[in-house]
């Protein structure tokens, strides 16, 4: 590659000509601050933090946006330049809603840090705020446009990596405001409710819709039975809010943690997982075989099934009809588990734990329940479950390992990379080879489905038949693949789909990182890596060779797809209409 | 499609037909009356005196007189505007009844109107055009056509030297060619900026694309400018035959016109000259049968001050919100739909056809050393001749306001001038000789700008002028980026606390501090010199600034805060008037004694002045 020479702050160096003045600063060790600038997705040069001196340039240059060139010599660190820094970013304190102490983002959010960086001990120009209501009334997410600072990081997620466009700037200058299409509730806009537009967000303007306070009433009512289920990508994840480096795998601390918060059982929800793999296993199978509704497409994801009610009616019949593996499990403990445990199903409240905010709506979805149970009570993203941890004073670097509880807790290796972007796939081609074919596989890793690109294609020798399938995550790619489902352009057997980009690892629940962290650490390869790692040392690495679940079919579900399987496991789509009234 | 040929049959047959509006000296019986259709006079009701003549033409059969709507005069202060050519009488003000008398007399008769003639600043009265003070220090290029021509026929353009230039570029003149005339003429960038022009068209043919365009910018949001919209409005086919010539310079093979649409008469008439040329072959495919070709098309905005910027423009036309991205890359080498692109306002684009027929040299003889050529301006707010003038570069700006136009009316003094729209700054008494070019006017903390010039009386408090462009400002930001969309605001509320007679200490260098990073600091044009107005009125008038704070009175007495309204004592003979009308019912007292104001109550509304009979009340 090309590569040019600058000049740094006296740093001289090489970098490739494709650089922006930002990236080779922070190659050479030099913080600039920003605010509106991610990575490949949002560089528009908005919020002017990240302005330096370029010698000989008239006025400062965007170093977010601003290409390098050869023999450039910018600096940084200048008064005039820390003056201007100051001045905007005083600016933006003076419109933004200043509750710190009260905010979810306290301690974590990038507007409070400049200020701490910046040096600021006093707002000089204080003014008029333009008050904006907050929106509350979404299951999955709250948005709070007092604290937005208009940096449009959410807009180009949704926007540009999402292709749902459900949000974007409206009015102009001082009133200007990020909303949706006539000032709507997102749910009731095509929004899929990913939350990646959170995971974005530098400050707290949008967050999820809390259930801490819920989960604390079912925890202090002496008449529950409170269960908590974990999701795959929360063990990989959860240990960051304490900390603990990118990628720690804290399955055993996080079990603990979540006993000493109170909960009464802590279940696996990959034992979910293998069910689904049973379930939607069978469907592929059976539709494969009848070459119907063909390709069959996952649907454990509960924004990109959102998404496609809302942006492809029309194909609903492709999407598995099996329920997403935490409503399965839900369902099951108010079934089997009750029935085992003796627990009348009414006492008991079933709360996930998930890398995800669509999930709080999908558990508030009509079809979600079993004999008017809801199948889930409650569901707490990875960051609200750390919340309630270290409101009980538990601190996840020092406490004990613990197990999952039975008799529930087992799972496979199959499960765990549920967590990520190719792993349903996988899991679901190893169940469904060895079912096909009767053989044990020889090799149980699908290298071919794994990996960070936006949409994988691969064709799979199952006994002497080619099956097609293809992987995509981010929603943008979901569009690709559906639109050449609907154009009939394709051939695939089976897909997965996962709403958010690298699957469930970076979901809208997990933990938030910055802008800069996000554009230099690879934040979902290594919580991913966590979870293939976790698969290959587990004993058992195929759904259907789960104690557990096997148990589950003999003694209560019959087999995969029977009529009571049907009853608890499976749900449908329908169409979602916005704008009527 | 027409020939070259073809074109020039056109050229002739019309010209015999119309150059008695350019010939004083024509014995022929035809006459043709010039009644201005621009945005002015239309306003003030030409129209209806051009289907009265009509009318009268047709019912009294007269054959050798024709009616033309032409575009602006620039003398808008006195419309509707009739000229009667060859004899070139000028008729200021007239209206419908009028034109009875105009034909009995002066058409059937050729006897003059001597009541409808203008009168000059001088109190002489005028009877031809020429003769009045307003056009004489003018220099007509880039206006040159209109008040001239019929702008909807595209045969009147093409009489006066229209498409001339186009075949010249395409028959003799390579692409560098015309990209080194324009080069050598040092045009500059009328919409603002000054950049050259030539070397903008340079580095658009430089840069590498599949495809480029050309495009120009017809968005002209300054408060009061109307510069652009009278060439639209008056000669077309002007824009429509730069932009050709611009394509083949740059390599272009389709244009875009960027026009708000609030400016409907200006779209029309350039939506008839593009169909025009089509017709005639003067753009689409094989223009003159050579291998160039071109079209152009509308594109129309919502009238946001901000799409004028270059590149919000762009995003503008490629349908997405009206936002300004950053630069680097300029439009020359990612411009629309992220091809190379050739941007130049509208009157930068209505030189060029000149500069192409009459030559660089001949250009570049016109105006100063680095500012060539000429330069249109609105003059607006207390002059006697409101309107458009175009003088030469290098004229003074008190050239333009005493002689051009006509002082200040009501015997008032001049205070200050704002040239550049929301992005200049006022200019004072002591600089009235500056000047007019690019760096004379920015030395003194003014920009040219597109071409506003507003005038301000010894009446307006220069807070209160710079409250009202920051006002402008804040109301235009885009809101992209922190500086412009909360600093101006922060301004503002500055600025709104001295004219309300709550200014503290330290409000200005408040505001000094805050001018100065959003000027640095913002990312486009419109944050980078919203603060100017500020700047140059702390700079000029300070005085009055801290008058506003430190004794919280307002000189010029404009801000009404400021000021007690009181009732003398002597003078009020208790009749209760005053009382009456008082919308907040601050005024109390017995019938026939004195009565008084609460000044708690009272709002300075100043109606009760207005309404006492014996003059008792006073603001002060
Ligand atoms: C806020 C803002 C508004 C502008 N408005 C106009 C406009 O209305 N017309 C115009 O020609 N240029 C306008 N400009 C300047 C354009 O960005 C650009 O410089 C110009 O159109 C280039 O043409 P020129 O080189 O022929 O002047 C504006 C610039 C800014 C920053
Ligand atoms: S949740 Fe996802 S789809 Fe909804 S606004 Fe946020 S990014 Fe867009
Ligand atoms: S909501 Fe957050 S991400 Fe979106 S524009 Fe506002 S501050 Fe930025
Ligand atoms: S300077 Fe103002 S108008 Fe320009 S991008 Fe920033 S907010 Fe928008
Ligand atoms: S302008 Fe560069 S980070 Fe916002």
């Amino acid at each position: 590659m090309e590569k040019v020479k600058i000049t740094i702050d006296g740093i001289e160096m090489e970098v490739p000509k494709t650089y922006t003045i930002l990236d080779a600063a922070r190659e050479a060790g030099i913080d600039i601050p920003t605010l509106c600038h991610l990575k490949d997705i949002n560089e528009i040069g908005a919020c002017r933090m990240c302005i330096v001196e370029v010698e000989g340039a008239r006025g400062f240059a965007t170093s977010c946006v601003m290409p390098v060139a050869e023999g450039m010599v910018v600096r940084t660190n200048t008064p005039a330049i820390r003056d201007a820094r100051k001045v905007t970013l005083e600016l933006l304190l003076s419109a933004h809603d200043k509750k710190c102490l009260t905010c979810v983002r306290n301690k974590n959010c990038e507007l409070q840090t400049l200020a701490e960086k910046m040096n600021i001990d006093e707002l000089e120009f204080e003014g008029e705020m333009e008050r904006h209501p907050i929106d509350d009334m979404c299951p999955s997410i709250v948005r709070d446009p007092n604290k937005c600072i208009l940096c449009k990081r959410c807009v180009a997620m949704c926007k540009k990596v999402q292709k749902v466009g459900a949000i974007d700037t409206m009015n102009r200058g001082f009133k200007s405001v990020v909303g949706t299409a006539f000032d709507k509730s997102l749910d009731d806009v095509p929004c899929s409710l990913c939350g990646q537009c959170i995971n974005v967000c530098p400050t707290g303007a949008l967050s999820e819709k809390d259930a801490t306070k819920e989960v604390w009433k079912a925890l202090e009512d002496p008449t529950k039975h409170v269960v908590v289920q974990t999701a795959p990508a929360v063990r990989a994840a959860i240990g960051e809010e304490f900390g603990m480096p990118i990628g720690t795998l804290a399955t055993g601390k996080m079990v603990a943690g979540l006993k000493r918060i109170g909960f009464d059982k802590v279940f696996d929800t990959n034992t979910g997982a293998d069910l689904t793999i049973m379930e939607e296993g069978t469907e592929v199978i059976e539709r494969i075989k009848e070459n119907k509704n063909l390709p069959i497409i996952t649907s454990c994801s509960p924004g990109w099934v959102r998404f496609a009610e809302s942006s492809y009616p029309d194909l609903l019949n492709h999407l598995s009809s099996a329920k997403s593996p935490h409503q399965m499990f839900g369902a099951i403990i108010k079934s089997y588990y009750a029935e085992k445990a003796g627990i009348d199903p009414k006492d008991i409240f079933v709360v996930s734990v998930m890398p995800c905010v669509a999930k709080k709506a999908e558990s508030k979805r009509e079809e979600m329940n079993v004999n008017g149970l809801r199948d889930v009570d409650a569901v707490l993203t990875t960051r609200e479950a750390a919340r309630m941890m270290k409101q009980a004073g538990i601190d996840l670097n020092t406490i004990e390992d613990a197990e999952f509880d039975n008799p529930m807790g087992e799972a496979t290796g199959a499960a765990v990379i549920f967590g990520t972007t190719g792993g349903v796939m996988e899991a679901a081609l190893r169940t469904v080879s060895e079912i096909l074919t009767g053989k044990e596989l020889e090799k149980i890793d699908f290298e071919e489905v794994r990996g960070e690109e936006g949409l994988k294609e691969a064709t799979i020798k199952i006994g002497d038949m080619d099956v097609k399938v293809a992987v995509a995550h981010g929603l943008a790619n979901a569009t690709k693949v559906m639109d050449s489902i609907k154009a009939g352009t394709c051939d695939y057997h089976f897909v997965e789909v996962m709403a958010c980009p690298g699957g469930c690892v970076n979901g809208g629940g997990q933990p938030i990182h910055d802008a800069k962290t996000r554009a230099t650490v690879d934040i979902r390869g290594l919580r991913a890596k966590a979870l293939y790692d976790a698969d290959k040392n587990l004993p058992i690495r195929k759904s259907h060779e789960n104690p557990v679940i096997k148990k589950l079919y003999e003694e209560f579900l019959g087999e995969p797809g029977s009529e009571k399987a049907h009853e608890l496991l499976h749900t449908h789509y329908h169409k979602r209409e916005y704008f009527n009234d | 499609m027409k020939t070259i040929n073809e074109i020039n049959e056109i050229r002739e047959k019309t010209l015999s037909e119309i150059s008695l509006r350019k010939d004083i000296n024509y014995k022929g019986n035809e006459k043709h009356i010039l009644v201005c259709g621009g945005t002015g006079c239309t306003s003030s009701h030409s129209d209806k005196i051009i289907s009265k003549m009509n009318a009268i033409i047709e019912e009294k059969n007269i054959e050798n007189v024709r009616v033309i709507r032409t575009g602006c005069f620039g003398l808008c202060a006195k419309g509707p505007i009739i000229i009667i050519r060859p004899e070139d009488t000028f008729y200021a003000m007239a209206q419908e009844e009028d034109v009875e008398e105009i034909f009995e007399k002066h058409i059937l008769n050729g006897e003059i109107v001597e009541r409808l003639l203008c009168k000059d600043i001088d109190g002489n009265t005028v009877k031809r055009l020429d003769e009045l003070n307003f056009y004489k220090k003018q220099k007509r290029v880039v206006l040159k056509n209109c008040g001239m021509i019929d702008p909807e026929n595209i045969d009147e353009y093409i009489a006066f030297d229209g498409y001339k230039a186009l075949e010249k570029v395409l028959t003799s003149m390579t692409p560098d060619d015309v990209v080194n005339e324009v080069k050598a003429s040092g045009l500059r960038g009328r919409g603002g900026a000054g950049f050259p022009t030539g070397l903008k068209w340079e580095f658009t043919k430089k840069a590498v694309g599949d495809q480029k365009y050309v495009a120009c910018n017809a968005d002209e949001g300054d408060p009061g400018a109307f510069m652009d919209r009278s060439v639209l409005e008056g000669d077309p086919h002007a824009l429509v035959e730069a932009m050709a010539i611009a394509a083949y310079a740059v390599g272009a093979t389709k244009g875009y016109v960027y026009v708000r649409a609030e400016y409907p008469i200006a779209v029309r008439r350039l939506q008839r000259a593009i169909d025009q040329a089509r017709e005639y072959g003067l753009l689409g495919k094989g223009i003159f049968g050579t291998e160039f070709e071109f079209d152009l098309e509308i594109r129309l905005g919502a009238g946001a001050f901000v799409c004028g910027e270059e590149t919000a423009l762009m995003e503008s036309v490629e349908g997405h919100r009206g936002e300004p991205r950053p630069r680097p890359p300029f439009p020359a080498n990612k411009g629309l739909f992220g091809k190379p692109t050739l941007l130049n306002n509208v009157e930068t684009y209505a030189n060029i056809t000149q500069i192409i027929l009459n030559g660089a040299e001949w250009f570049g003889s016109i105006g100063t050393e680095k500012s060539k050529g000429t330069k249109v301006f609105a003059v607006g707010g207390n002059i006697n001749n409101v309107g458009l003038v175009e003088v030469p570069m290098g004229t003074t700006l008190r050239e333009i306001i005493f002689d051009i136009g006509g002082g200040i009316p009501g015997g008032r003094e001049f205070k200050a001038a704002q040239t550049g729209g929301p992005s200049g700054g006022c200019i004072p008494a002591e600089h009235l000789d500056t000047p007019i070019d690019y760096e004379s006017l920015s030395a003194i903390g003014s920009m040219m700008g597109s071409g506003g010039l507003i005038v301000m009386d010894d009446t307006k408090c220069m807070v209160n002028i710079a409250k009202f462009f920051l006002d402008f400002t804040v109301d235009e930001s885009c809101g992209k980026c922190p500086p412009c969309r909360i600093g101006t605001k922060r301004m503002n509320e500055i600025l709104d606390r001295l004219t309300n007679g709550q200014g503290k200490e330290g409000d200005i260098e408040k505001l000094e501090e805050l001018a100065k990073n959003i000027k640095r600091s913002s990312l486009c044009g419109l944050g980078q010199t919203a603060p100017n107005p500020v700047l140059s009125t702390l700079k000029y008038f300070r005085d009055e600034y801290e008058a506003h704070i430190k004794e919280k009175r307002c000189p010029s007495g404009e801000c009404k805060a400021m000021t007690t309204v009181t009732i003398d004592k002597d003078k009020c003979k208790g009749c209760s008037l005053c009382a009456k009308n008082c919308p907040v019912n601050a005024i109390s007292g017995e019938l026939k004694s004195p009565f008084s104001i609460d000044p708690d109550k009272c709002i300075k509304c100043g109606v009760c002045i207005a309404k006492c009979p014996f003059k008792a009340i006073s603001r002060k």
